[in-house]
């Protein structure tokens, strides 16, 4: 396929990306820069000068609301990307809401509680959809252990292990690869389809 | 019986399970997961008595923080 091609077969595309922090800024920009069409953006809180370590924001955002941020962020990249951004903190509703008409659904949490949650919700109330999700990104090195695995229509990265912790924090090389791998595997389920 | 557990071949005594059996067995003792028998989705108050039978595919994730 050419670039031309994949940008053509992209463009009818909507992904949904829960949560714009470490993953989500990283997997939307990358998703973005490939021309996927249309982007649901969805998170509550406002970027910190803690997040720049890992996260596709700027000083000059600091303060600035996540979901919007990242819209501006991906607009001086990729202007034909639509993207709809909301600042909300994700429960069951919005997702059966925001996310119904989403080719695929990105999961882009923080908190265990929260990843919980989407699975269960998507996997209940949307059974064909594919939802990609990040599990075990913290610390640093063990590229080893980073891997992709699938059951159905869930597909998982991450290293599934490594919890963030004041001594084991998220850093932008590990969370940066498992962001891209999801991205990777959002592209090959667009592509095929 | 024999089934597949995240994607390995996996052998034990018992005939028939439930999934709370199969966490013990296996030393699963995670907080936060999901489950999947045959793919569908096994909820938090089933895992005492949704069953694991010879041949079933079942997916555990173990849910960590970080992103």
């Amino acid at each position: 396929m050419t670039s031309a091609e994949i940008r053509e077969k992209l463009k009818n595309k909507t992904v949904g990306v829960a949560g714009c922090g470490g993953l989500g800024s990283n997997c939307a920009v990358a998703l973005a820069r490939v021309g996927v069409g249309t982007l649901i953006l969805t998170d509550f809180d406002v970027i910190a000068g803690s997040n720049l370590n890992r996260q596709y924001y700027f000083l000059s955002q600091l303060g600035e609301p996540k979901a919007a941020a990242l819209k501006r962020v991906i607009h001086q990249i990729n202007p034909s990307v639509s993207v709809i951004a909301y600042e909300i903190k994700l429960d069951p509703e919005h997702i059966l809401r925001y996310f119904k008409d989403c080719d695929v659904i990105v999961e882009a949490f923080d908190q265990a509680e929260e990843k919980e949650m989407l699975i269960e919700t998507v996997l209940s109330a949307f059974p064909e959809k594919p939802l990609v999700v990040g599990v075990g990104m913290a610390g640093w090195g063990m590229n080893e252990s980073i891997h992709y695995r699938r059951s159905g229509n869930l597909h998982i990265c991450g290293d599934e292990t490594t919890e963030i912790s004041s001594e084991i924090p998220p850093l932008a090389p590990r969370v940066g690869i498992v962001a891209n791998m999801q991205a990777n595997v959002v592209l090959e389920i667009l592509l095929q389809s | 019986m024999r089934i597949i557990l995240n994607n390995t071949p996996e052998e034990f005594d018992q005939e028939i399970i439930t999934v709370d059996e199969l966490l013990k067995l296996k030393k699963f003792t995670f907080k936060m997961l999901v489950i999947r028998i045959n793919g569908n989705l096994v909820k938090k108050d089933e895992y005492n008595t949704a069953l694991v039978r010879d041949k079933d595919d079942v997916m555990v994730l173990h849910l960590v923080s970080g992103g």
